[in-house]
């Protein structure tokens, strides 16, 4: 039976800069990058097979088995925290999660903090850490607009450049951690596919020792 | 009457399989009330797989539905240091399964070796472990881990309980760079530091891992015991299943020594889970050791072969026929083993292999289908 290597990738750029990594690692499969509604893309030698999905649900895909690996940042994965081996920090689609709020606030401790976010999980624990009282308001986008208005005081949200924050008079007050893209592994996968992708690991490994080098 | 294993599904033919293979080792099957008091759970929450638990009153009394066996064994069973009790379980269990927020029945195989467990019995019960594993399929693996020798390298690095938990966390998903810099963000020890790195990279054969980590010398004693499994391992043709790996953790308050995790081809997540677990044994007030493991079934659901079909043969029957006729022909195809449905038109949701019609007396063949 031919093994084949199942690959999730997330939608969009990172998704195509991570693709290029694994290319350049020899797990290449051109079509991948054809402008085309396909969704499945394998290559000649039928040993790959690459699918493109929305960021958030990598997770699932590699957890449950339906993709061997995938590429998730690592918001998703503190968020989520699903069942998968972590094996590779791939140092690309970097951000931070952090706690922003209008310029000039304080905290006032007497009171519960109102948290509006989309990272439920990931706000109770810096919380819980701190040991905040808090309440959190769950919001599935633009969550800047939630301090603005009123509806929260802060706001737990992936930054990446400040400039949607600024532009609405809001500051980061707090980095919580920060955020790459990582290559997750589904488990039981990782026990029959090991030498596979712990190859491609060490590939990716030393791609990125010598682009730090470079730089 | 005999039965004929491919009416069985293959969740019940592995059940049939592992009962079998237990009780060949001398365990005993033990079977238990499907209630417990909720006060077993509550003392020993972070025990359980999920600490949500189906309670109601009972006389006074509040009651669980069990979401685990285990606890249940060690309390009825009182281990001490003199005696040995080797029990089997095939029962079902509610809880929450992971990643979802409902409650589900879920019928759990495994075993428990309590009291004088001394190296063969925990030898043997990694060896049926892995036994359960080839019965489920021939593709599977087992990976086994030392809790003595993380939580040595974890005293060697002299770290605090918060980066510890942090460490745990890298060790467990495998990830290096994350236990680099925790080990650097807190200035861990670097002997320490350096045994983690190789405890989590360890996924060579168990040979070169285990000579590998022989330079520390504080590991002797688990180095031995894994030696030892190993060469049981060997003699029963069953080592090329067994992988070193130390990213198996359990929590350290319940469990100690080696611990493991199955996989089989086929089915995303573990399937088997088990270790020692001495110091629940210690918290419950009882002296000794413990060994052991479950199979969760539920995991199964989407192995073996495509389904076949519903009947072997649909009989085709006009209204008017002799019923005479049609059971005499029916009971002549069933004593041969065949399934048979009698309808006056082919079902259109049946699956069935072969489609007939009786006329009169006779049966004439219209449809054959592969």
């Amino acid at each position: 039976m031919k093994n084949v290597l199942n690959i999730a990738l997330p939608k969009g750029r990172l998704g195509e800069s991570v693709y290029e990594m694994f290319a350049k690692a020899g797990f290449e499969c051109p079509s991948v990058l054809e402008k085309s509604r396909k969704l499945i893309f394998e290559n000649d030698a039928g040993t790959l097979r690459y699918f493109w999905v929305k960021p958030s649900d990598v997770c699932a895909y590699v957890e449950r088995g339906a993709a061997d690996i995938g590429v998730a940042g690592k918001d998703i994965l503190l968020e989520y925290e699903p069942d998968v081996y972590e094996l590779l920090d791939l140092n690309v689609g970097k951000c931070r999660m952090a706690v922003a709020g209008r310029e000039g606030f304080r905290d006032d401790r007497r009171r519960t903090l109102r948290v509006a976010t989309k990272f439920q999980h990931c706000a109770r624990s810096y919380y819980a850490s701190i040991g905040r009282d808090i309440d959190i308001i769950p919001l599935n986008g633009s969550i800047e607009i939630a301090p603005i208005l009123g509806l929260s005081d802060v706001i737990v949200d992936i930054v990446e450049t400040g400039t949607t924050l600024r532009e609405n008079h809001l500051a980061v007050l707090e980095t919580i951690f920060p955020i790459s893209a990582r290559l997750i592994a589904n488990k039981a996968s990782y026990a029959f596919q090991q030498s596979q992708i712990q190859h491609l690991q060490q590939q990716l490994a030393l791609q990125l020792q010598s682009s730090k080098e470079e730089s | 009457m005999t039965f004929d294993d491919s009416l069985l599904s293959y969740e019940e033919q592995t059940i049939f399989r592992l009962r079998r293979l237990y009780q060949s080792y001398g365990y005993v099957q033990y079977q238990m009330s499907k209630f417990e008091e909720y006060d077993l759970y509550a003392q020993n929450k972070d025990f359980l797989i999920s600490d949500n638990v189906i309670t109601f009153m009972d006389d006074g009394r509040l009651m669980a539905l069990k979401p685990d066996v285990t606890l249940s064994i060690v309390r009825a069973t009182r281990p001490g240091e003199q005696t040995l009790e080797k029990v089997f379980y095939d029962e079902n269990v509610y809880r929450i399964t992971k990643g979802s927020d409902v409650f589900r029945e879920i019928r759990q195989i495994g075993l428990e070796c309590i009291g004088a467990v001394d190296a063969y019995h925990i030898a043997e019960v990694l060896l049926l472990s892995a036994e359960s594993l080839r019965a489920i399929s021939e593709q599977a693996v087992l990976n086994l881990s030392h809790l003595g020798a993380v939580s040595k390298a974890l005293a060697l690095s002299e770290v605090g309980s918060e980066a510890r938990e942090q460490i745990l966390k890298c060790l467990s998903s495998k990830n290096l760079q994350g236990l680099v810099s925790v080990c650097d963000d807190v200035s861990a020890r670097p002997e320490g530091a350096a045994l983690l790195r190789m405890l989590l990279t360890a996924d060579g054969s168990p040979e070169e891992t285990l000579s590998a980590l022989s330079r520390f010398e504080i590991l002797a004693p688990e180095i031995q015991e894994l030696r030892q499994i190993l060469s049981v391992f060997r003699e029963a043709g069953l080592d090329s299943m067994l992988h070193l790996d130390f990213s198996v953790i359990s929590d350290m308050n319940y469990y100690s020594g080696v611990v493991f995790q199955g996989y089989v081809q086929g089915v995303p997540g573990a399937v088997l889970s088990g270790g020692r677990y001495d110091p629940l044994l210690t918290r419950m007030g009882y002296r000794g050791g413990a060994i052991g493991f479950a199979v969760y079934l539920d995991q199964l659901e989407r192995l073996g072969g495509e389904e076949g079909n519903d009947v072997d043969l649909v009989l085709l029957c006009s209204r008017g026929t002799d019923p005479g006729d049609i059971i005499r022909t029916v009971r002549n195809l069933t004593s041969q083993g065949l399934r048979v449905r009698v309808a006056e038109n082919p079902p259109e949701s049946l699956r069935y292999g072969k489609l007939a019609r009786l006329n009169g007396k006779e049966m004439e063949i219209l449809e054959e289908r592969s």
